[in-house]
């Protein structure tokens, strides 16, 4: 879809979710241009998860559609949607853990590989052949590239927080996407894995030609990375736009810092700290 | 100590047997295995035919239940399936052994991947009591469907053909079951060094973040229905060759238990464990059988006292590689592996 001059990868048209009573998402529209980074942000509970579950596939709103390169894509499957370049990442890391990392790279390329059950069972020919150049892939593009060489041969259940974080990114890189979903990618993290975190994944953008649609709390990374950002509050969305717009804009500090102005605010916590 | 295994190539890296020694270890294994039958006597050929057939039921269970994550109680079942397969195209046809096998794969493969429809929706113990009903109703059909299963009294079989050559001994039939126990074990491991034994193991681990991948649940976990019936048909095929009659009491539910322990107890996710699990619960109760003969001179009262505690000290076995070893065998081979890889330095 090509509107004012930017082509967007993927959008959400009037995305509405209720677990019951409750709506989680309320018509909720945005676009994605192509090759940004797009970063959702809002306070907890906004809905953040909920709308990647939507746009991968968990959740199905009851209303609206989701859309990429144009075409509604609300009807396919996760699997469908994995296979048109759509790869993502969880928020509480959901890799294999009884698996060694190279073979949780390799599970990203499934959709890539052809190998079936008898291939499989024999391991001769084309079988054969096909491990051997995902193998070649994976150690030439993804884990020279996110320096993780010296622990591909061991379990994930036995690595640091910030490495398997950086394993589930190669996990989904070996998807080869179009569309890179990450459900925040440096929570936890100290400042110098942040900082590894943010030149992946501004080299990703560049180098892989990847659009990159993140939900992230970190604010200074979201404002140092983005070049688009979306504010979600209770389901809806508030603002979007550059992120220094919406930096400024008053109902994104309202949703952060509630009503009233920055005076009121200081003047309750002065009167919290003296009754404490 | 090992030292250093640089690899040149990826073909290196990811085969099998990484080391010369590994090469040579495995290549006496099958030596032994070839030797074997022309120096046991006829009591342990007996044995080891009943281990070969256990490594293959035990294999297929391990697929299912130890790599994809999917609990099965329906083993003894599907093994009947083969064995009624084989015994009928015996009694029927003049198919050779290999047809009639594959055969028996095929079918009992059929029917797991409609016991395991219900996969998609039911897990772990709900799953346990549906593979539990297709167990219960296969008895049923074989124990009632007399005109093709001869009803209670079951059916006897000639000896399995091949060419005219016929397996009527254990020895013969040592010669059929261990090749097939082997090439099974291979094509076992080779599986989980594709993408298709990858996407078993995702959907045994997290199963949602399989569905982002890109991995159809419900086509892999009926695929890994199928192949773990494959290869318990196939094993309860060469049941049906070695013990020459089957009935419905051949398959007993207590098999489908058997075959569990064995895959706790060697190793869930483990081939090597599959195989050591078999082992193991095949061996033991007889070795436990050969203590007591072996202690009788001494203590003329201990047949008397063991006979019923076997069962007991077979039990407490198991309980002990639960609390001590949940890994299973195949845990402790790789610790007596580490231990030499790294002697004389400590691990």
């Amino acid at each position: 879809m090509n509107v004012g001059g930017a082509v967007y990868i993927l959008e959400a048209v009037n995305v509405h979710l209720a677990f019951g009573g409750v709506a989680a998402l309320r018509d909720v529209s945005f676009a994605v241009p192509e090759g940004s980074i797009t970063t959702v942000i809002g306070p907890n509970g906004a809905g953040k998860t909920s709308l990647f579950n939507c746009i991968s596939g968990f959740y199905r709103p009851q209303q609206g559609s989701i859309r990429f390169r144009g075409e509604d894509i609300s009807r396919l499957k996760p699997p469908a949607r994995a296979a048109l370049g759509l790869a993502r990442t969880f928020q509480n890391i959901a890799l294999f853990r009884g698996m060694t990392v190279l073979d949780n790279i390799k599970l990203g390329a499934h959709v890539h590989l052809k190998t079936g059950l008898l291939g499989a069972l024999a391991y001769f020919g084309p079988a054969r052949r096909e491990e051997m150049a995902v193998r070649e892939e994976i150690e030439r593009r993804i884990i020279d590239f996110l320096e993780i060489d010296h622990i591909r041969r061991q379990p994930v259940a036995n690595l640091p927080y910030g490495l398997q974080k950086r394993v589930e990114l190669a996990r989904a890189l070996a998807m080869r996407p179009t569309v890179l979903m990450l459900d925040e990618p440096v929570a936890g993290m100290n400042r110098e894995e942040k900082e590894d975190m943010a030149r992946f994944i501004l080299d990703i953008k560049d180098e892989w030609d990847v659009t990159v649609l993140m939900v992230e709390h970190d604010m200074n990374m979201v404002m140092d990375i983005s070049d688009h950002v979306v504010v979600l509050n209770f389901g809806q969305v508030i603002a979007s736009g550059e992120p220094s717009q919406v930096q400024q804009d008053p109902a994104v500090i309202q949703a952060y810092l509630g009503d009233g102005d920055v005076e009121t605010l200081r003047r309750r916590l002065n009167l919290k700290t003296e009754a404490a | 100590m090992r030292i250093g295994d640089a690899k040149q190539t990826y073909v290196a890296d990811e085969a099998l047997w990484t080391s010369s020694t590994q090469q040579i270890w495995f290549g006496l294994l099958l030596l032994a295995l070839l030797v074997f039958p022309f120096i046991a006597n006829s009591y342990l050929l007996y044995l080891a035919c009943l281990v070969g057939i256990a490594v293959i039921s035990a294999t297929g269970l391990n697929i299912l239940t130890g790599f994809t994550g999917l609990i099965s109680l329906g083993q003894a079942g599907f093994m009947g399936v083969g064995g009624y397969t084989v015994a009928w195209l015996s009694l029927h046809t003049a198919v050779p052994f290999p047809l009639a096998l594959l055969a028996a794969g095929l079918l009992t493969a059929a029917v797991g991947v409609i016991v395991g429809l219900p996969s998609l929706r039911v897990k772990g113990l709900y799953l346990a009591i549906a593979t539990l009903a297709a167990s219960v109703f296969l008895h049923f059909i074989f124990s009632e469907w007399t005109s093709v299963t001869g009803g209670m009294a079951g059916l006897s079989l000639r000896p399995a053909q091949l060419l005219g050559f016929s397996f009527h001994n254990d020895f013969r039939m040592y010669f059929m079951i261990m090749p097939l126990a082997v090439i099974m074990l291979l094509a076992a491991r080779n599986v989980f060094r594709t993408r298709v034994g990858r996407a078993f193991i995702a959907i045994r681990d997290r199963d949602i973040s399989a569905e982002v991948l890109g991995i159809p649940l419900l086509k892999y976990k009926l695929l890994s229905f199928g192949l773990s019936s494959f290869y318990a048909g196939v094993a309860g095929g060469l049941f049906a060759y070695f013990f020459r009659v089957v009935t419905p009491e051949s398959f007993p539910l207590a098999m489908s238990i058997f075959y569990l322990a064995a895959i706790i107890v060697g190793g869930m996710g483990s081939i090597l464990g599959g195989v050591l699990g078999a082992v193991f619960m095949t061996l033991v109760p007889e070795g436990l059988k050969l203590l007591t003969a072996a202690v009788t001179p001494f203590y003329p009262q201990a047949p008397v006292f063991m006979s019923p505690l076997l069962g007991v000290v077979f039990g407490v076995l198991i309980v002990g590689f639960l609390l001590f070893e949940p890994n299973g065998l195949a845990e402790i081979w790789r610790r007596i592996r580490r231990f030499f890889h790294l002697w004389p330095f400590r691990t």
